[in-house]
């Protein structure tokens, strides 16, 4: 994508935001339960902090418009990642997404003779409820069903032609189906997400590989149990592809699946908090051979 | 013959999860609720509240308040596993061309987990109540 119809698309979704924070204002008040609709995933779709839900984000209901912009940091031992965007929730049927992730590769980048190397990605999404409602069918074990894809395009920089080499692109979809459930008399929400991807580390080291360039389904879970109405706690587990394992460095780019245990707190309606400890395996283990497990911190404002 | 017995397992199941069913619906939550003069008090509570939010007010500006707190309880009780009869009209009968939508419906939950928190309900037994009561948005909310 070139860089003037990348930057259209960002001032799209920036309106898109705008538009919808203004139409909420003329319905009225928006009106979804506290914590239901889930905060902003990585990628800017409402789920879990690595995994989306079938719920359409922001607090609008099926006869308003709703945004949710966000912010989130992620520090693990050797890199840090910064992402920023929102969610629209359009009736509680559609929801429109937009993420940007500024990964700071740290030393590693200066050990690739790169020094502060950022990889930036622009996330699109689109999400469409299928069927069912997680919170109010408390009367059926059928969970809400919903559709999404993403599309994240990548500006690796000075990385760009190792990612070729590799074999890599700088674009990719990824597709998912998510099924989520509120088990409102054991206060427990249940997520399950099957997303088809060949995004490598999420699509920051590109997507495919030489060794492996098909789509693969990958299983994705979350739970989380209801303390108070304003307070939650869980955790996620997120499997992730090997594309480029091995590569021209070996197993030198080896990926490994995601998980975390997140706190959730709702201070009021329209404000929430999430910390997670993340545990994001080995990123690039040819030169930070450790795993990477951090801190995960976000603020989300809906409406 | 394996069909036949495959049958016969699937509906001693269902039985097993019907009795079950049955066995559940005790009055344990009622209990929990402090009786019919718990729910009572409650429901005192959650309706002098709805008539006050700006956003339930509309719709209770032509009701009988203290029926309305009477049919509340009985319907509470009976949900609950206590030994009322609720008596009033159906809900849908009851929300016919009222304009509910499910910003009001929600509304009228987070009224109702004021109440109950004013009664100090904790907060799994709300859950257990309004796991209850949720379902019902099919009926209310017309719009």
């Amino acid at each position: 994508m070139d860089i003037s119809i990348r930057h259209a698309a960002e001032m799209f979704a920036l309106a898109l935001i705008t538009v919808a924070s203004t139409s909420e204002a003329q319905i009225g008040e928006t009106g979804k339960l506290r914590l239901t609709g889930g905060v902003n995933s990585v990628d800017g779709v409402a789920g879990g902090g690595l995994t989306p839900w079938a719920v359409i984000g922001s607090n609008a209901t099926a006869d308003q418009v709703g945004a949710a912009p966000f912010g989130t940091v992620v520090k693990s031992k050797d890199y840090q990642l910064g992402t920023a965007g929102g969610a629209v929730g359009i009736r509680d049927r559609v929801e429109l997404s937009f993420a940007r992730q500024d990964f700071n590769t740290m030393a590693t980048g200066a050990a690739l003779g790169l020094p502060n190397l950022h990889l930036k990605q622009n996330i699109y999404g689109l999400k469409v409820k299928l069927s069912g409602n997680a919170i109010l069918n408390q009367d059926t074990w059928m969970p809400q069903m919903a559709a999404g894809v993403l599309y994240k395009d990548l500006d690796a920089g000075g990385f760009a032609p190792t990612l070729t080499a590799l074999g890599a692109d700088d674009h990719g979809a990824d597709f998912y189906v998510s099924a989520t459930k509120l088990y409102l008399s054991r206060g427990l929400l249940v997520n399950g997400t099957l997303r088809l991807t060949k995004a490598n580390q999420n699509g920051l080291l590109g997507f495919g590989g030489t060794a492996q360039n098909d789509y693969r389904p990958m299983a994705e879970g979350s739970i989380a149990y209801l303390f108070r109405k304003d307070l939650a706690v869980g955790g996620e587990y997120r499997m992730k592809p090997d594309n480029l394992n091995p590569s021209i460095l070996g197993v030198g780019l080896k990926e490994d699946d995601w998980h975390d245990v997140f706190v959730a707190y709702a201070p009021t309606k329209n404000i929430s908090v999430t910390a997670a400890y993340a545990g994001l395996g080995k990123i690039v283990p040819a030169i930070q051979p450790r795993t990477q497990a951090g801190f995960y911190l976000s603020g989300q404002v809906s409406f | 013959m394996k069909r036949l017995l495959l049958g016969a397992l699937v509906v001693f199941l269902l039985g097993a999860v019907h009795g079950t069913r049955v066995a559940a619906a005790d009055d344990d939550l009622y209990t929990a609720f402090g009786g019919k003069t718990g729910l009572a008090a409650l429901m005192d509570d959650f309706v002098d509240r709805l008539v006050i939010d700006s956003r339930t007010k509309p719709f209770f500006e032509h009701a009988d308040l203290d029926n309305l707190k009477t049919q509340l309880t009985d319907q509470l009780c009976a949900l609950s596993g206590g030994p009322c009869q609720y008596g009033g009209k159906d809900m849908k009968t009851a929300h016919q061309g009222m304009s509910i939508r499910t910003s009001n419906f929600n509304a009228l939950v987070e009224v109702l987990q004021q109440s109950m928190d004013a009664k100090k309900i904790p907060f799994t037994v709300q859950n257990r109540m309004l796991a209850l009561l949720a379902p019902m948005h099919r009926d209310v909310i017309t719009k």
